[in-house]
């Protein structure tokens, strides 16, 4: 059994209000310096089978990513 | 090592004591576990369990009164209406999304036990100042996680109301009321019967959750070191809920459920042993039938664990097949985990060995119950009206009042909320109660949620009619009849003080109220210690009310319809300062409310409306009859001309406040109608309805109000508060 | 007969049901499992709702359920389908129609009236209806995100734009015109006890089909 971590953020050039919206409240937190806040998904997956990453790839196409508006990783975690 | 066991699960040494007595011998450590929570005062209500009787609970509609899940009334038709107003206020302090959510889902899953479709929500919160930090994220949250929860079960959040004052910075209150539909003749009950009957638990995997909420969170004051109580807050899932919501309606629709039972408080050791001590039988569960979420759970957490979105079922074995099949189309978890026998032991397996076996009657019936100390607090001191000066400004106090967040708009609020869902919202919030067509039926409900606090504080028993009446008028302003209430009180510790006295006297006050009106009490809540070292809550009786308005098309407004209708005022409540918004504290001796003044002017309110005389009408409450008048005039779109006599002072005669006065606005021609139906309750034409300003002439001179920056001064308080 | 589709969390599937018998119609629901539509569908409802709690994404579970296919195969031959708010997004999750919904600019759920503008009349679902239509909105994930240039924008939220949709979009239709998908609630605005009755007009051009 592989674990792969699928990872899913905004595409780039995506307005991600959410990720604004953290920036401001870390902001008022008192934190200072941040240029860029970013939320995206993380996804774990247990697999059986031959080739678990392709396998990912595929769920990340028709489900777990949207293309219109994010972009995907696929890795295998120790 | 027992003795030390007990009082870390919050037992007293006494109560420990009586555990051998009932049971015959000394308790095993799951055993122990359950009665811990089982007597806790959340689950077993033992300081005020007794003083609950006084309330009004008989009347001819009344279907089911306290000791369910929910209670319920006759609507007409072959219809039942329930209703239940529960607190969940200290998770919402160690955790207000969650804590508010799953306090939402408890409410709802009362209702569903009774077989009825859940179909309005409202909610009763109070918070520190929006001055504080700390405040405005447990203010925020909180309504984010009801909007969370309410919004993905699809049930209208219609009302509520919020308050923000300091005496709640320490024990903020997040108090939940649902109603829900049902057939009379197909209404369930939580007892069960029948030696061989199945327990069916269905819904979400039993975890970790709340393991031992009830003691440690519920019957103990708050205090710094709460972040180490945030394991113990239940995470909700709406989505299940809803699931559960349609899976147990069709079953309930289909005849195939005996009895329904929720999982709330101490989980399925209060579930199973109230379904068992009701019917006076006996429940053999297995354990290890429980579907867990979580390895190695030992038996007393599978016993306690408040995990959310778990209903307990009785069927009968004939039937078992259909209502698995229909579990498995809703995609939920079932599982058969007990019979029913003839014991009346709650006997509990686990790896085939017997872990628990005790009289379920010794849980709940023979849980012990305590008197309250009735130490009386102290007599309210009158204003010194003297040493408070008249503002100089009228108009600029006006406007101050009219933008202090426990007088503005509260539409920040309830935009979040889902309040149209189902397509039975006739007024939505904003108005004095909700207004929702009951489906199936030409009639509709009013609903409200309220309470005197500030009054409470000053005079328990005048606070008690007071909130009831406020809830009453509020119904009553939108044409429909009070007809059923569910309370929550929210009080201090009873232990200290003169906390048993003011529950006392609020019980009495209430109670008082409610026959005046004959409105009966069909069910309720009780939140004790809800304080602080450092400050305790106002004394807070929750009212949940419903009302009953004959044609769903024949509800009235709060907003002012056409220029040149009349303005009445109407009642012979006395504008005072006492108490008021306007002092801005729990401050002065405010006047008893009378029972016959206010039980004859909602009676007038009804009649009146129901001969379609009124244009809108609107109580005078927070604020005084100036703002009263603004609301109405915003709300319409028109401002209107209206003259008071001067009175004592100009600030105590626009901004007091006091119950027993409503004011509605009619066609002039309506006048001889409306005085012929007020009779002896006390009616006066004050002004007309025209123009774009809010003018009010006191004596010698007007002040005059803009109804555009009156607007703005309403509107924008939360907004930029919450920025 | 109008199909309405019941997923595992819809909500305002009775609602839509009683829509359609107010414009004169009958309804029926469509379970989310079944391979086929009712026997004699002339027209599809996806109702507004929480379909499957709206994890991963809005609409993205559901849209990915058996009833689908068959939806796509309505749609495909001509068949008029609605889609009502989480309906919308389970339409452009299954590529239905272009673009994708979003959370609100405001992050959070909005419930209050809107006044749209009706800006393409060539549609059998806009073809009868005035120019400016009073509905309710109420979502959390409501922003429209997608090509203009590539969509029929149907109908608009005009200079308010509440939740942040590019072009003000409240409501798209495929090329066709014979999908439409919409966040604001029409099923809510067909009754006058309960307001507006300006939702009424898109119930009718479903009966009509």
């Amino acid at each position: 059994m592989t674990r792969v971590v699928v990872t899913v953020m905004p595409r780039d050039g995506v307005l991600d209000p959410q990720g604004q919206a953290v920036q401001g409240a870390l902001g008022r937190l008192g934190f200072a310096g941040i240029h860029d806040v970013r939320l995206g998904r993380r996804i774990e997956l247990e697999l059986d089978g031959p080739d678990p990453l392709a396998q990912a790839r595929e769920m990340c196409e028709r489900l777990l990513a949207n293309p219109l508006i994010e972009d995907f990783t696929v890795a295998i975690e120790d | 090592m027992s003795v030390a066991l007990h009082r870390q699960l919050g037992l007293t040494d006494d109560e420990f004591a009586q555990i051998p007595i009932l049971i015959g011998r000394a308790p095993t450590d799951p055993e122990l576990v359950m009665f811990s929570l089982m007597w806790s005062e959340h689950c077993s209500y033992k300081h005020s369990r007794r003083m609950l009787r006084r309330f009004p609970t008989d009347g001819p509609h009344v279907l089911q009164g306290p000791g369910e899940n929910a209670g319920a009334v006759d609507v007409g038709d072959g219809w039942a209406i329930a209703l239940k107003v529960e607190s969940h206020n200290h998770p919402s302090a160690v955790e207000p999304f969650e804590g508010a959510a799953t306090g939402v889902g408890g409410i709802v899953r009362d209702i569903l036990a009774l077989g009825a479709r859940p179909i309005a929500l409202l909610d009763s919160l109070r918070f520190g100042t929006l001055e504080s930090a700390r405040s405005r994220h447990l203010f925020t949250r909180a309504v984010a996680g009801i909007g969370h929860y309410g919004n993905c079960i699809g049930v209208p959040t219609v009302g509520g109301e919020v308050v923000f004052d300091d005496r709640y910075e320490d024990s903020c209150l997040v108090n939940a009321m649902c109603i829900g539909l049902v057939r009379a003749d197909g209404m369930l009950r939580a007892a069960a019967f029948g030696t061989g009957n199945l327990l069916v638990l269905i819904g979400n995997r039993t975890g970790r959750d709340g393991i031992g909420g009830a003691s440690v969170l519920a019957s103990a004051e708050l205090s710094a070191d709460d972040e180490d109580k945030r394991p113990s807050v239940q995470v909700s899932d709406p989505f299940t809920e809803r699931k559960l919501m349609d899976c147990c309606l069709e079953l309930a629709a289909d005849d195939l459920l005996l009895a329904l039972q929720d999982l709330g408080a101490a989980g399925l050791t209060s579930a199973a042993s109230e379904m068992a001590a009701k019917g006076g039988v006996g429940l053999d569960i297995d354990l290890d039938r429980v579907h867990l979420r979580e390895e190695g759970m030992a038996p007393a957490e599978i016993l306690v664990s408040e995990s959310q979105e778990r209903m307990l079922g009785l069927v009968s074995p004939d039937k078992l097949e259909d209502v698995l099949e229909s579990c498995a189309r809703w995609e939920l978890d079932a599982n058969v985990i007990g019979t029913v026998t003839g014991t009346g032991n709650f006997t509990a397996r686990h790896g085939g060995e017997v872990v628990v076996d005790i009289p379920a009657s010794a849980l709940t019936d023979d849980a012990p119950w305590y008197e309250v100390p009735r130490t009386p607090g102290p007599s309210a001191t009158p204003l010194a009206l003297d040493t408070v000066p008249v503002p100089a400004d009228l108009g600029a106090a006006w406007l101050d009042l009219l933008g202090r967040p426990n007088i503005a708009s509260k539409r920040w609020i309830y935009q979040q909320y889902d309040h149209l869902v189902g397509a039975n919202t006739i007024r939505r919030p904003g108005g004095d109660a909700a207004v929702i067509r009951i489906p199936g039926m030409r009639r509709a409900l009013a609903i409200t949620t309220d309470c005197a606090e500030r009054h409470c504080e000053l005079d328990p028993r005048g606070g008690g009619r007071a909130s009831v009446f406020e809830a009453a008028r509020n119904i009553a302003c939108t044409g429909a009849v009070p007809y059923a209430a569910s309370d929550c009180l929210n009080f201090a510790n009873p232990e200290k003080a003169s906390t048993g006295w003011r529950l006392a006297e609020a019980i009495e006050g209430m109670s008082e109220a409610l026959e005046a009106i004959s409105v009966p009490v069909v069910s309720g809540n009780v939140s004790l210690y809800n304080e602080s070292p450092a400050r305790a809550i106002y004394p807070t009786p929750v009212v949940g009310m419903i009302g009953l308005l004959e044609d769903a098309g024949a509800s009235v407004g709060h907003a002012f319809a056409q220029p040149r209708d009349a303005i009445v005022l109407l009642g012979g409540g006395a504008a005072r300062l006492d108490a008021s918004e306007w002092l801005g504290a729990a401050l002065g001796a405010p006047a008893l409310p009378d029972l016959a003044g206010e039980a004859a002017l909602i009676a007038v309110m009804v009649v009146a409306a129901g001969a379609g005389l009124l244009r809108s009408a609107h109580d005078v409450s927070g604020g005084g009859v100036a703002v009263t008048l603004v609301e109405s005039a915003l709300a319409g779109g028109i401002g209107c001309s209206v003259a008071l006599p001067l009175g004592r002072r100009a600030d105590e005669t626009l901004f007091g406040e006091s119950g027993e006065r409503i004011v509605v606005t009619c066609r002039p021609d309506a006048l001889p109608g409306l005085r012929a139906i007020a009779g002896d309750v006390p009616l006066a034409v004050i002004g007309s309805v025209g123009g774009g300003t809010v003018d009010v002439q006191l004596g010698d001179a007007t002040v005059s109000l803009d109804l555009e920056a009156a607007r703005i001064a309403y509107e924008a308080t939360l907004t930029e508060a919450l920025a | 007969m109008i199909a309405v589709v019941r997923f595992p969390g819809s909500l305002d599937h009775d609602s839509a049901v009683r829509a359609v018998e107010a414009a004169g119609g009958t309804a029926t629901y469509a379970w989310h499992a079944d391979r086929a539509l009712p026997a004699g569908t002339r027209a599809v409802v996806l109702p507004g709702g929480f379909s499957y709690g709206d994890h991963l994404r809005p609409g993205a579970i559901a849209s990915r359920s058996p009833i689908m296919d068959a939806v796509r195969q309505h749609a495909d031959a001509g068949g008029l389908v609605l889609g009502i708010c989480n309906g919308f997004q389970v339409l452009c999750e299954a590529g239905l129609l272009p673009g994708v919904l979003r959370t609100n600019a405001t992050t959070s759920f909005v419930c209050r009236q809107v006044e749209l503008e009706v800006l393409d009349h060539d549609t059998p679902f806009t073809r009868d209806l005035g120019a400016a239509l009073s509905i309710p909105i109420k979502n959390h994930d409501g922003a429209w995100y997608g090509d203009p240039a590539d969509a029929r924008i149907v109908l608009s939220y005009g200079m308010e734009n509440p939740l942040g949709s590019i072009g003000s979009a409240a409501g798209v239709a495929n090329a066709q015109g014979n999908v439409l998908g919409l966040m604001p609630h029409p099923e809510e605005a067909v009754d006058r006890l309960l307001g507006s009755t300006d939702g009424l007009g898109l119930f009718t051009a479903l009966v009509r089909a």
